[in-house]
């Protein structure tokens, strides 16, 4: 809030209104109308129909085994993320410039070729797969395959949220707590953890919504085996196909509503820091 | 001047040891980081091309030059190139209006702008379908106007600009934020008119944060699948992207094409990543003051 | 508990920003390190703490050798330029943070850590803040938190890096006052690193005047100013005039200007220093010494009345200048144009090839 108004370019209520209207008219057209048509269909054939969509059996499945994928690739990527950015922002050495551009690599790398550089590694032809299938251990086209490829295609996203943050805070805070006596685990949890915990919070939020909705590196490794392999997102292209669009749209809310989660919580952060 | 008597000579250390590092945590986090990123990115990645290396080159050359695979580069390449172009235009718009406007319900616009990193890219693909097929809310307008957005290259465009909106809104956005008022007002006091200043005096800092917004969402929707294939109709050589050229070989058991493909995507892709991160180093730390 | 430092050598990367630093800091003494930026001083303050590590060199606290022990296990306590205060919590959580992360066998009870911080923070008379945030403190309130923070763990040693630099002059002076006063009543040891040489010659026992990560000289401020080594010293401490010449048969010339050297001089090329108020200003040249001047600028500065002055005849790098009181001025009433000559009482001169500055008075 500044005391003094300056006089800036496109301040004049014309411009100002031109691109207001605008940038809301295409917002509302690009972005807000997909997201309400999700819901209009979803619940086309009223709320009996959406939870009876929701209950069925496959879906149910799907869900669950969803669940899982993110309760395992979460928190370890979490875990990840807090250790990677501790070392990148904390400590200077040589390779540290390559390390944070190697953990952007998920980033620019297409879902479908995560999802092969995994089938090449750990299906039944490749080498570790070969080695594993001797112990009759299948990765692939099975849930640990689709969490192993969920945890590639999420690994950057607490490490991109945490390491701009640390680098701007400092490690001015972490030298007073070591010179005042403090152990490697009371430094973090009492000194950094508290300046952090809304970026860590989005992040995990965030690595959670990308883990649940992976698709394509997904679509790769399961195998599509309905009621077995098939995760929530599978499940909504197969019912999709199957031309039960209501039912498509049903399951494709839940996915919606994890996101304007994400969004919502992402708004708190963003107020909680710009508090700070 | 007050000097002590040296007896001995003092201990000759070479450099300063690693266990002498103030903060803790070192060896941990460079060990679990290394672990992690050798597993999980590393070794996949030179497992893709050693098995393309493997292939020979003649056989590797005739898989990355099928007619069809190259149609696909074509109608990848151009798409992310028209979506890439529309966001920046969107994103410039989006990230001027919400850094310099005050207006009701800016907050939840703001917030919206990150949808399409949020929301799975299938249920992109199959809402983008449904609203523009024939019968869609906008297929059936756009249909009047003999514009035809389902199942053609267009489409994919659609796709591809809708899941990289953040790209170039988030980059420009913190750039925005940080510009003096005061270079503005300096230079409108001298008499230039709002299109000069913007010209001479925003523009110039605004263009690489464009760019590389710009980039990344040239490099994202290279390899987007999910959002593409419910829209895109998938005709060969007409609709078809890359990432579904790979999908398909994949279904095919045709491993070493698959692989072949990929290598080239893969390649392309760091490239970009390389020449993103470099520019960002150049540019963006300069108007940041390094 | 008395510092000893002994041949340190510290570089970073290729550049080397400690040469050989030999230097004894004194038990129960307040001591300064005074510099430019880049003189070293810092580094060698976070030496002392253990927060870097010299390539060469060793550190001892009463003698105990404490080079490779980590900060820590050293016990000192050390207050950041930009207090460093932890920003999630209170004042009071601040203040009791080292107790209460002390391994359990030390730690202290819960009733016992409370009143320790009660006392420290009235001791730095900020009771009343125990439940702010660092964020709602003044700039003077935050530096009195961060040293009752440090003195919390009640330590043989306190290190300051620049404690009051980012403070108003106002609250400086008065922090300046209650760090003095705080340290002749509880008789640690103390260093403080400042690039202010006001602060250093006002606050400490001990000077010691750093350039380029070297040690220029080490004295007490009165021996710093009244008598200094070098002529970095010299400059750094205040306004200085030169007068640059030849010596010859006990008689310094340059240009029109001479001076007659009062004991057996060399003859060599040679700079005589003289401050402000070791010089006078008269109407006309002394027997002694033939300094003419124009008066340049006359500026009216609060207590005294400084005279800038151009040299008339001869040459010198920069104006001279010298104080006279406002009495003086009213009776005088020298104008801008003015011709008048300087006649010192004291100086200190340097010759090319003397090792030391000879100090000398004419009376």
């Amino acid at each position: 809030m500044a005391a003094r108004k300056h006089r800036r370019v496109g301040d004049s209520p014309l411009v100002r209104r031109t691109l207001i209207g605008l940038a809301v008219v295409l917002t509302v057209l690009l972005l807000f109308m997909p997201l309400v048509l999700i819901f209009v269909q979803a619940f086309a054939e009223g709320w009996a129909g959406y939870v009876s969509n929701i209950l069925n059996e496959y879906t149910l499945h799907a869900i669950g085994l969803t669940l899982v994928v993110a309760l395992l690739t979460v928190p370890l990527n979490m875990v990840f993320g807090v250790f990677l950015a501790w070392l990148v922002t904390r400590f200077r050495f040589p390779g540290r410039k390559l390390l944070t551009t190697l953990i952007d690599i998920p980033f620019a790398v297409s879902p479908v070729v995560a999802g092969l550089l995994f089938l090449l590694l750990y299906g039944s032809n490749g080498w570790v797969g070969q080695w594993l299938g001797e112990y009759d251990i299948q990765l692939m086209f099975s849930w640990p395959g689709i969490v192993m490829v969920t945890v590639f295609v999420t690994c950057p996203f607490v490490a991109r949220e945490l390491i701009p943050l640390m680098q701007q805070q400092g490690r001015e805070e972490e030298e007073a707590g070591v010179v005042l006596g403090a152990s490697g685990w009371q430094l973090f949890r009492r000194v950094t953890l508290p300046n952090i915990r809304w970026a860590l919070l989005y992040g995990v939020i965030l690595t959670n919504a990308r883990a649940v909705g992976e698709f394509g590196a997904v679509s790769v490794v399961s195998g599509n085996i309905r009621g077995e392999t098939n995760t929530l997102p599978l499940q909504v292209e197969l019912l999709y196909q199957d031309y039960n669009t209501v039912g498509a749209f049903a399951a494709s809310s839940l996915l919606a509503g994890i996101a304007l989660i994400t969004l919502v919580v992402k708004a708190i952060v963003e107020w909680r820091q710009s508090r700070n | 001047m007050a000097t002590t008597d040296v007896m001995e000579r003092p201990a000759k250390r070479l450099s300063a040891p690693a266990t002498k590092r103030v903060l803790p945590g070192f060896g941990l986090s460079l060990g679990i980081s290394l672990f992690f990123i050798s597993l999980v990115l590393l070794l996949p990645i030179s497992g893709l091309f050693i098995r393309a290396a493997g292939m020979g080159w003649e056989q590797f050359w005739f898989v990355i030059t099928d007619p069809r695979v190259v149609a696909s580069y074509k109608v990848t390449a151009l798409a992310a190139l028209a979506a890439s172009l529309f966001n920046c235009v969107f994103g410039l718009l989006m990230a001027w209006v919400l850094v310099r406007y005050e207006f009701p319900g800016k907050r939840l616009l703001d917030a919206i702008m990150d949808l399409p990193f949020a929301l799975p890219t299938a249920v992109a693909g199959i809402t983008l379908a449904t609203l523009f097929a024939e019968n869609g809310w906008y297929g059936q307008y756009l249909a009047d106007l003999g514009i035809e957005v389902a199942f053609t290259p267009l489409g994919i465009v659609v796709a591809m600009a809708f899941t990289s909106v953040p790209f170039v809104v988030r980059t420009v956005q913190p750039v925005l934020e940080e510009m003096a008022p005061e270079d503005e007002e300096a230079a409108m006091s001298l008499g230039a008119s709002d299109m000069t200043v913007f010209r001479k005096i925003l523009f110039p800092t605004l263009w690489p944060a464009v760019v590389t917004g710009g980039a990344l969402s040239f490099a994202r929707s290279l390899g987007e699948y999910g959002a593409v294939i419910f829209i895109a109709g998938n005709s060969p050589y007409i609709s078809e992207v890359i990432s579904l050229m790979i999908f398909v070989r994949l279904e095919e058991y045709d491993f070493p094409a698959a692989s072949a493909i990929a290598a080239v995507v893969m390649t392309v892709s760091l490239l970009l990543l390389l020449a993103i991160n470099v520019w960002q180093g150049r540019y963006l730390k300069r108007l940041h003051g390094g | 508990m008395s510092i000893e430092i002994q041949g340190i050598n510290k570089f970073f990367d290729k550049f080397q920003a400690l040469h050989d630093i030999n230097l004894t800091i004194p038990d129960g003494q307040l001591t300064a390190l005074l510099g430019p930026s880049g003189s070293g001083k810092t580094t060698l303050l976070r030496i002392i703490a253990g927060l870097e590590t010299p390539e060469e060199g060793r550190i001892r606290f009463s003698g105990r050798d404490v080079t490779d022990l980590h900060v820590r296990d050293r016990r000192v306590g050390f207050v950041f330029q930009h207090y460093a205060l932890f920003r999630h919590m209170t004042v009071a959580e601040n203040v009791a943070f080292g107790l209460n992360v002390l391994p359990r066998k030390e730690r202290p009870g819960k009733p016992e850590i409370r009143k320790r911080v009660k006392d420290l923070l009235e001791m730095v008379q900020l009771e009343h803040l125990a439940d702010r945030y660092p964020a709602q403190l003044s700039g003077g309130q935050k530096q009195r938190i961060a040293l009752a923070r440090a003195m919390a763990m009640r330590p043989e040693i306190l290190l300051l890096d620049e404690p009051f630099g980012a403070l108003d002059a106002k609250v400086r002076k008065d922090l300046r006052r209650w760090l003095r006063s705080l340290h002749d009543e509880l008789h640690f040891t103390s260093v403080f690193v400042t690039h202010d040489q006001e602060e250093a010659l006002e606050l400490s026992d001990q000077v010691v005047v750093m350039s380029n990560g070297r040690i220029e000289q080490v004295d007490t401020p009165l021996e710093l100013y009244g008598r200094p080594d070098s002529r970095f010293v010299f400059e750094f401490l205040g306004q200085v005039n030169v007068l640059s010449g030849r010596i010859g048969d006990g008689v310094m010339r340059q240009g029109d200007a001479w001076i007659r050297l009062p004991e057996g001089c060399e003859n060599d090329d040679a700079q005589l220093y003289l401050r402000p108020h070791e010089v006078r200003l008269t109407q006309a040249a002394s027997d002694q010494a033939h300094l003419p001047f124009r008066i340049e600028a006359i500026n009216l500065i609060g207590a005294e009345v400084r005279i800038e002055l151009k040299p008339d005849g001869w040459e010198c790098e920069e104006l001279w200048e010298v104080g006279i009181s406002h009495t003086e001025f009213n009776a005088r009433q020298p104008q801008r144009g003015d011709r008048c000559f300087a006649v010192p009482d004291v100086g200190h001169l340097f010759c090319e090839h003397a090792a030391e500055p000879k100090t000398l008075e004419w009376r």
